[in-house]
């Protein structure tokens, strides 16, 4: 139904322009504030068209890469084992509660269902994995609190498995004599490759950005993932000065260091994006639109 | 009654026995719930007690209705109170219509590879954490080093301006900043609904020489009416709450700001970790809990009402 009018278009075409200029001109100051040389900051600030380019910043954090390398190690870790773990966990509440044939099906349905409308909210939750479990200052702590499973996504998969999968196919295989661990390791699940990997992604990028639970369960730094060693390098610019080995710490470019830090947490994103934009696209739409 | 009942449940049981596999596989994740959903639920008590650490949470002594006495007592209640619901309500209005004019515009683009683009660049925003999002801000906020304050004020010969020091103009940052990272999602969606639209009602207008401005007025916004309602409710059934990282980060927890960037999550956040001050926090967290509650019920009602097949339950 577009309408081919050459002005038309070129006006509907110069206002999107400007809103993704919008968009994305943030990412951009932020990457050459990065390759800005630290003098030039100071005296012009940060610029779209650095005037003195330099890559002093990233050289520093290559050559004190020790305490950045941990903390990726750990989001990897932690963005690896939780999206797992929690994919694994969903699937396999998500497909029980899919049958018609599950006991008390409506009842455990609504059980994940309440979930998302009341919560205990934080103090409670706090203070039963602080003080019940432990967790203060353990990898777990990033991996098991609010984010481990959403029951937003566990009714998103149920209703794929109950509208997507055949039932006459769970069926004959069932009169063959089938495990329901083997249909559904075998038959339901590879069926059902985009709907895991929609919420697989959602959780993938859920890990990879928080920094909440690190924010108030993590006190000890050695445990910081990448969000929050950049929490802390934002809110208290001493951090990354005190983190860093280097004794001579007055010519550090500290002000393009903070921002390539940053640019160093949120490349790989957007270098991903390309390549999962279906899926995420796919997710945002089905959610909203289906519930 | 009781006789059916009973039979039901012994039905269940039986069917329980039969799949017990399935039961098997949803233990886990039921386990995970009751523990992280479930078992907090239980801990709202806290908001009626005061707490000591030396007696242990349930030993700790019943105080009634004082911690929200005290609550509401201070300034803070009426000021976090205020700010959580007007700027979520300037949210949902500005969002909502940036995103379906942009929606509208894109669905009119007539270049597949150029709307692709735009679509793919517009969500970026919504990919990122908040955290990066204030390092963004700074970029152009910074006092000594941003972009407004060494390039684009001079410019226009204006004087620099302490951003993180003056409380006038966060109302209006704070709003940019979500309008910037949450239309873009909310454009995809209604784009999504527009393009279900079927053609055959274009066509006809196009017959009756509807210009497109008409078409777009009579045909899509109608169309996508219902969708808009319900993304506007929903959004409304969660106006209690707020984007913790949006009023922590992006102002940098500077504590002059507070009066314009408070909400109740950031109060609960802060009187737990920062004052220690858990009957306060938790009795905010309640106050949030419950209306929030019923604010989302209330919605759904709403919804169930103009579409049954849209509302959550």
């Amino acid at each position: 139904m577009p309408s081919s009018g050459k002005v038309y278009q070129w006006t509907i075409n110069i206002v999107m322009l400007a809103f993704t200029f919008f968009c994305i001109m943030p990412f951009w100051l932020l990457l050459s504030a990065s390759l800005t040389d630290d003098m030039e900051i100071i005296r012009h600030g940060y610029a779209f068209f650095p005037k003195a380019v330099s890559f002093a910043a990233y050289e520093y954090l290559w050559t004190n890469s020790a305490n950045i390398l941990r903390a990726y190690g750990i989001t990897i870790l932690v963005t690896v084992v939780g999206t797992a773990v929690g994919l694994t966990l969903t699937a396999l509440l998500a497909y029980p509660l899919s049958r018609t044939e599950m006991p008390f099906r409506n009842i455990l349905s609504f059980y994940v269902f309440f979930t998302m409308l009341f919560n205990g909210g934080l103090v409670p939750t706090y203070l039963l994995y602080t003080n019940y479990f432990n967790f203060k200052n353990t990898m777990l702590a990033l991996i098991i609190p609010s984010l481990l499973m959403n029951g937003f996504f566990v009714i998103l998969m149920r209703t794929f498995f109950a509208t997507s999968i055949p039932k006459p196919i769970i069926e004959s295989a069932y009169i063959d004599g089938a495990k329901e661990w083997k249909i559904f390791a075998k038959i339901v699940l590879p069926l059902s490759t985009p709907v895991l990997a929609t919420v697989g992604l959602f959780y993938t990028i859920m890990y990879w950005n928080d920094w909440f639970n690190g924010l108030i369960y993590i006190t000890d730094s050695r445990y910081f993932s990448l969000q929050n060693m950049l929490n802390r390098i934002l809110l208290d610019a001493q951090f990354l000065q005190s983190s860093t080995e280097v004794v001579a710490t007055s010519d550090l470019p500290l002000t393009s260091m903070r921002m390539a830090i940053a640019a160093i947490g949120v490349v790989p994103l957007l270098v991903a994006y390309p390549f999962f934009q279906k899926y995420f696209v796919k997710g945002l739409t089905v959610g909203a639109v289906k519930g | 009654m009781k006789a059916s009942k009973m039979s039901v449940l012994r039905l269940e049981m039986r069917k329980a026995k039969k799949y017990r596999m399935l039961v098997l596989m949803t233990l886990p994740g039921l386990l995970y719930f009751l523990v992280n959903n479930y078992l907090p639920m239980f801990g709202i008590v806290i908001a009626f007690k005061d707490v000591n650490f030396a007696t242990g949470i349930w030993g700790s002594e019943w105080v009634g209705f004082k911690n929200f006495e005290y609550l509401f007592k201070t300034k803070d209640a009426y000021i976090i109170t205020r700010n959580t619901l007007l700027y979520n309500l300037s949210f949902i209005v500005l969002n909502t219509a940036i995103a379906i004019s942009l929606a509208i515009l894109l669905n009119e683009i007539r270049k597949r590879i150029l709307s692709r683009t735009y679509q793919t660049l517009i969500l970026l925003p919504h990919l990122i954490s908040m955290v990066i999002v204030g390092y963004l801000v700074l970029g152009f906020l910074d006092v000594e080093k941003g972009f407004m304050n060494k390039t684009l004020l001079p410019f226009f010969g204006l004087e620099p301006i302490s951003w993180y020091s003056e409380t006038k103009y966060w109302p209006w940052i704070l709003t940019i900043v979500h309008a910037w990272k949450g239309v873009g999602q909310l454009c995809i969606i209604y784009l999504a609904s527009i393009i279900g639209i079927d053609q055959e009602y274009y066509e006809a207008a196009k017959i009756d020489g509807a210009n497109r401005w008409q078409q777009i007025q009579m045909i899509t916004i109608p169309l996508i009416a219902p969708v808009i309602t319900i993304m506007t409710l929903l959004a409304i059934g969660r106006i209690f709450y707020s984007d913790f990282g949006l009023f922590f980060q992006v102002p940098l927890n500077t504590g002059v700001l507070m009066p314009v960037t408070n909400t109740i999550d950031t109060y609960v956040y802060r009187a737990l970790v920062n004052m220690g001050d858990i009957g306060m926090s938790s009795a905010a967290g309640l106050y949030q809990a419950l209306v929030g509650f019923v604010l989302v019920l209330a919605s759904n009602a709403v919804v169930r009402k103009f579409n049954k097949d849209n509302a959550l339950f």
